[in-house]
């Protein structure tokens, strides 16, 4: 058996070089299909009936006028009134849907469609624990060391009021699938889903057949960021309505305002902190009393403090359970919360002793445990790219007018291993080369990191090899989450291909004379190492094979053989803003992230990943709220005027920094979609309140929230 | 802005202004090819429907010939009758740019235009960018620079740079910026697409389009 391992840098084709991705064409021209996309002949268009109450029980549904509709061909009833179904617990909770035969008819039935409510008490605040009666859940508690020998150890105390609200996922490609039965017991499902290989069952139990009879396809998705793991209850609805239609295909996709109501959220947290520390920065004592909702279920606790730890710590988290819509996982769940809550507060207890925070954050830096050491280095490189020596000052800009500026920064962690999963590698007798694997390509390059794997191994130029994905009959693998997927797949993939490298030597050995741990596969050939003139080209090198092609299967799971994949990254980043303090306006001049994520397989779309957390930080950190209206219980801003995201124009300057080289490739693949997501909250809320002087408490900064702090002097005072 | 486009292009078609003064429509004229013609404040006006009207569409440089109720969206006829998907519905009101495509010279939301509005008007989608298997210089670009994830916001904000770069060939990194302020990328690759437009302008991005 091969000894799996990654190549040496000096032996690296494409591996750790900035590759366009390889479905770039596709995509650039309209070609690249997406489940939205699909037609299929004599395909039906669903619509689902939506609750326009935050709590209500369906008392009746009158179906009758649509059925009458010529175009309608299935009805479903989804919340079925007098059936534990009939309790609608969110704005946009489904009640029927239907199918007809094209979207105007469909939307003229649903309008047709007439539900009868018992409307109840409903209660869509999440911003105040002790007022939330009986949807606050238990708390729990968590204390680590004294706390009282921690604050009396303390020289200072700090407190104050931090927090983030519910966001959207706001995908652009809304959830949805177009689903059809190919014959009784078979479905063919075009599914906008993270998780190909796992929507088969998730999708087979409920419809009641064999897991054997679903096909789950789908070429490329248009934005999950960790809500799109499953079929949602519409996808099986839009599989019921095909069933009850004969089998027509069935497109069911969220519109805007549905999406942003019932398809993800990230869950609040709000915390109130009180932090004891040395005049020469030494942290002693961190206690905490956060809150936060993410829908009926309530919310987890974030697990603060964040990375530093702190010797005396108590936490107390108390969830809110309330009518908001259902909280989803987004892209490092619960880090950007903890986060935020956490470097906040430490930027404020850094400012309180009238210390330079990167100094602060170094003073404390072993409390971050093992990866110390890069934190530091990263501080160092980050540092110089900001210039935060030169452009650094104590809070509160002094210079004249009302522009301020500030400097500021945080750091973060992930764990990111790669998932289980299972690859075929084919290498057909003239030479052709195919890769077939179950996963899924979100946008983050996996065809291409997997197509740079293949070529890497086998010697071969890149448009040498094809890549299959997004598609269940191929061998399966995980989810697309957690960082997961570019640990997993490349393991499988370099694994499959080294073994098939090895099985193909075994076949070419007697034809070179050599032995085949004698052989390599380099520039398109297979030779002798000692001898490099005794070679075959790969064509001739896979005749060997004679007429059976060579199938060998990749496979990736927990210890598996070979340091392919790895866990832990830290990174840092830092900020510079601009505030207006008349208008309250924050315009982001620069913001460097520096980050490690093990072996790079493709710097230009590793880079790219966190050009765009930052980016996606960003937004979260000055615009984006799911906002509720406590009266009615809806949301104020189901679109995208108001639900604003960031444009073009208002993201400054981004630099990142990958960390690469020795000390980092060594440790094998570890994914990069979480870890430079969690820090741009924090980072951009110091900045501002190094700028102006005051903490703004809440995220997103926005113009009102900026000034009430500069009214109030920030802290606890300022209103969420 | 697409109202006054069509008072000074069209006389002769239903505006939102010029309905509104149709209250007292008197006069109506039942023809052949889906609509009828009344007078309104003195002109003829087209009206289409109830029900699916035949429509010709010229895509691309090619004419089609769907049939469409009135209200559909020009996006909607596209993607739901015609299977050109290129161009995305996304925030479906006009926020987005997704569905960006560039009718008679000038970048518009498909999503907020209906089909029968686009009759007789050049419609160029982002598989019209292409020349045959060759990608366009702002295509190319894209790629270059990466300015792509999902890619779900890349045909509507490939359409819109293109359509940007015939009009401000040489354009600042300030004019793009704001040029470009009408199209949303969710996975955040606004940097890549500074960088794509910059190439596209210096290499000739509006040189075969």
């Amino acid at each position: 058996m091969a000894e799996y391992k990654w190549p040496e840098a000096d032996k690296r084709t494409f591996i750790g070089k900035r590759i366009s991705r390889i479905d770039g064409a596709q995509k650039v021209s309209g070609r690249a299909k997406y489940s939205m996309d699909i037609n299929r002949p004599g395909m039906l268009f669903g619509k689902i009936v939506r609750s326009p109450y935050a709590h209500a029980r369906v008392k009746s549904i009158d179906t009758s006028a649509a059925e009458a509709m010529p175009g309608v061909k299935a009805i479903h009833i989804m919340a079925q009134p007098g059936t534990p179904t009939d309790e609608l617990k969110w704005v946009g909770a489904s009640i029927v849907a239907l199918a007809a035969v094209d979207e105007p008819t469909a939307e003229d039935a649903a309008r047709a469609i007439k539900v009868e409510y018992e409307i109840l008490p409903h209660y869509v605040i999440d911003t105040d624990s002790k007022g939330a009666g009986e949807y606050a859940r238990q708390p729990s508690e968590n204390k680590v060391g004294d706390i009282e020998k921690g604050f009396s150890e303390s020289e200072v105390t700090i407190e104050g009021n931090y927090g983030l609200p519910v966001i959207t996922h706001c995908c652009l490609e809304p959830h949805g699938s177009v689903m059809e039965w190919e014959d009784d017991k078979s479905v063919l499902a075009h599914l906008s889903t993270q998780a190909i290989s796992g929507s088969v069952s998730a999708i087979a139990v409920p419809l009641g057949i064999p897991a054997t009879s679903v096909r789950v396809k789908q070429d490329h998705i248009g934005g999950g960021f960790g809500s799109k793991f499953g079929p949602d209850e519409w996808d099986i609805t839009a599989a019921r309505l095909s069933k009850k239609a004969g089998g027509k295909p069935v497109k069911m996709f969220n519109e805007r305002d549905s999406e942003l109501l019932v398809a993800g959220a990230r869950p609040s947290a709000y915390a109130h902190v009180k932090i004891g520390l040395k005049k020469d920065g030494t942290l002693t004592a961190w206690d905490s009393q956060s809150w936060g909702s993410g829908g009926v279920r309530g919310a987890g606790a974030p697990p603060i403090p964040y990375i530093f730890n702190i010797p005396n710590q108590r936490r107390q988290h108390t969830p809110i359970a309330n009518h908001i819509g259902e909280a989803r996982a987004w892209r490092a769940p619960n880090h950007p919360q903890a986060c935020a809550l956490t470097m906040t507060a430490l930027e404020d207890a850094s400012a309180a002793i009238g210390m330079d925070p990167c100094d602060f954050f170094m003073k404390n830096i072993e409390l971050t445990g093992q990866r110390a050491p890069i934190y530091s280095d990263e501080l160092k490189i980050a540092a110089d790219l900001i210039g935060w020596k030169k452009n650094w000052h104590a809070r509160g800009d002094k210079t004249v007018g009302p522009i301020k500026r500030g400097l500021g920064l945080s750091i973060h962690t992930w764990g990111g291993q790669g998932h289980a999963s299972d690859c075929d590698l084919n290498i057909q007798p003239d030479g052709s080369v195919e890769l077939k694997m179950a996963t899924q390509d979100l946008g983050t390059g996996t065809r291409t990191a997997l197509n740079i794997i293949v070529a890497d191994t086998l010697g071969l130029p890149m448009n040498a090899v094809k890549i299959m994905i997004g598609d269940s009959r191929y061998p399966p693998s995980g989810g697309s989450g957690g960082s997961t997927t570019i640990g997993g797949i490349s393991a499988a993939a370099r694994r499959g291909s080294q073994d098939a490298l090895e099985q193909l030597f075994i076949k070419v050995a007697p034809s070179l004379e050599a032995k085949p741990e004698d052989l390599e596969a380099v520039g398109g050939t297979i030779r002798v190492k000692s001898n490099q003139a005794k070679s075959l080209t790969w064509a001739q090198a896979c005749s060997k094979l004679g007429a059976t092609p060579l199938t060998v299967r990749g496979r990736n799971f927990p210890n598996a053989p070979g340091n392919l994949t790895n866990q832990g990254v830290g990174g840092v980043q830092m900020a510079d803003v601009s505030v207006d303090v008349e208008t309250g306006i924050v315009r982001i001049n620069k913001i460097v992230a520096v980050q490690d994520c093990g072996l790079i397989i493709d710097l230009k779309t590793a880079e790219s990943q966190v050009y765009g957390a930052l980016i996606m930080g960003v937004c979260w950190a000055l615009y984006e709220e799911k906002i509720m209206d406590p009266k009615t219980g809806r949301m104020l801003n189901p679109n995208m005027e108001f639900y604003r995201l960031a444009g073009i124009a208002d993201i400054g300057e981004l630099v990142v920094h990958m960390m690469t080289g020795k000390g980092y490739d060594e440790r094998g693949v570890i994914g990069l979609g979480e870890p430079p997501a969690v820090s741009p909250g924090a980072v951009i809320s110091n900045a501002v309140a190094n700028a102006i002087g005051v903490r703004v408490p809440y995220l997103p900064l926005t113009p009102d929230r900026v000034l009430a702090a500069l009214e109030k002097k920030g802290g606890s005072n300022a209103r969420i | 802005m697409q109202d006054d486009e069509k008072v000074k292009g069209k006389g002769s078609e239903l505006s939102r202004r010029t309905f509104l003064k149709a209250s007292g429509i008197s006069l109506s004229v039942p023809l052949v090819m889906g609509y009828r013609v009344i007078k309104v404040s003195g002109a003829e006006v087209k009206v289409y429907g109830p029900g699916k009207v035949p429509l010709n569409l010229s895509i691309n440089g090619k004419s089609y010939n769907p049939q469409v109720e009135p209200r559909v969206t020009l996006l909607e006829a596209l993607r739901n009758e015609l299977d050109i998907t290129g161009a995305k519905r996304v925030c479906d009101r006009g926020t987005c740019g997704a569905c960006t495509m560039i009718v008679d010279g000038k970048a518009v939301y498909s999503c907020s235009m209906l089909a029968i509005d686009a009759q007789g008007k050049s419609i160029t989608t982002v598989e019209g960018l292409m020349q045959g298997e060759n990608l366009h210089p702002m295509q190319q670009a894209f790629i270059d620079n990466d300015a792509q994830q999902c890619g779900f916001c890349t045909p509507g904000f490939v359409v819109a740079c293109k359509a940007f770069l015939d009009k401000n060939p040489n354009p600042t990194a300030e004019q793009i910026q704001k040029g470009l302020g009408g199209n949303t990328c969710r996975c955040g690759t606004y940097m890549g697409v500074r960088a794509a437009v910059a190439q596209a302008a210096q290499k000739g991005g509006r040189r075969n389009g």
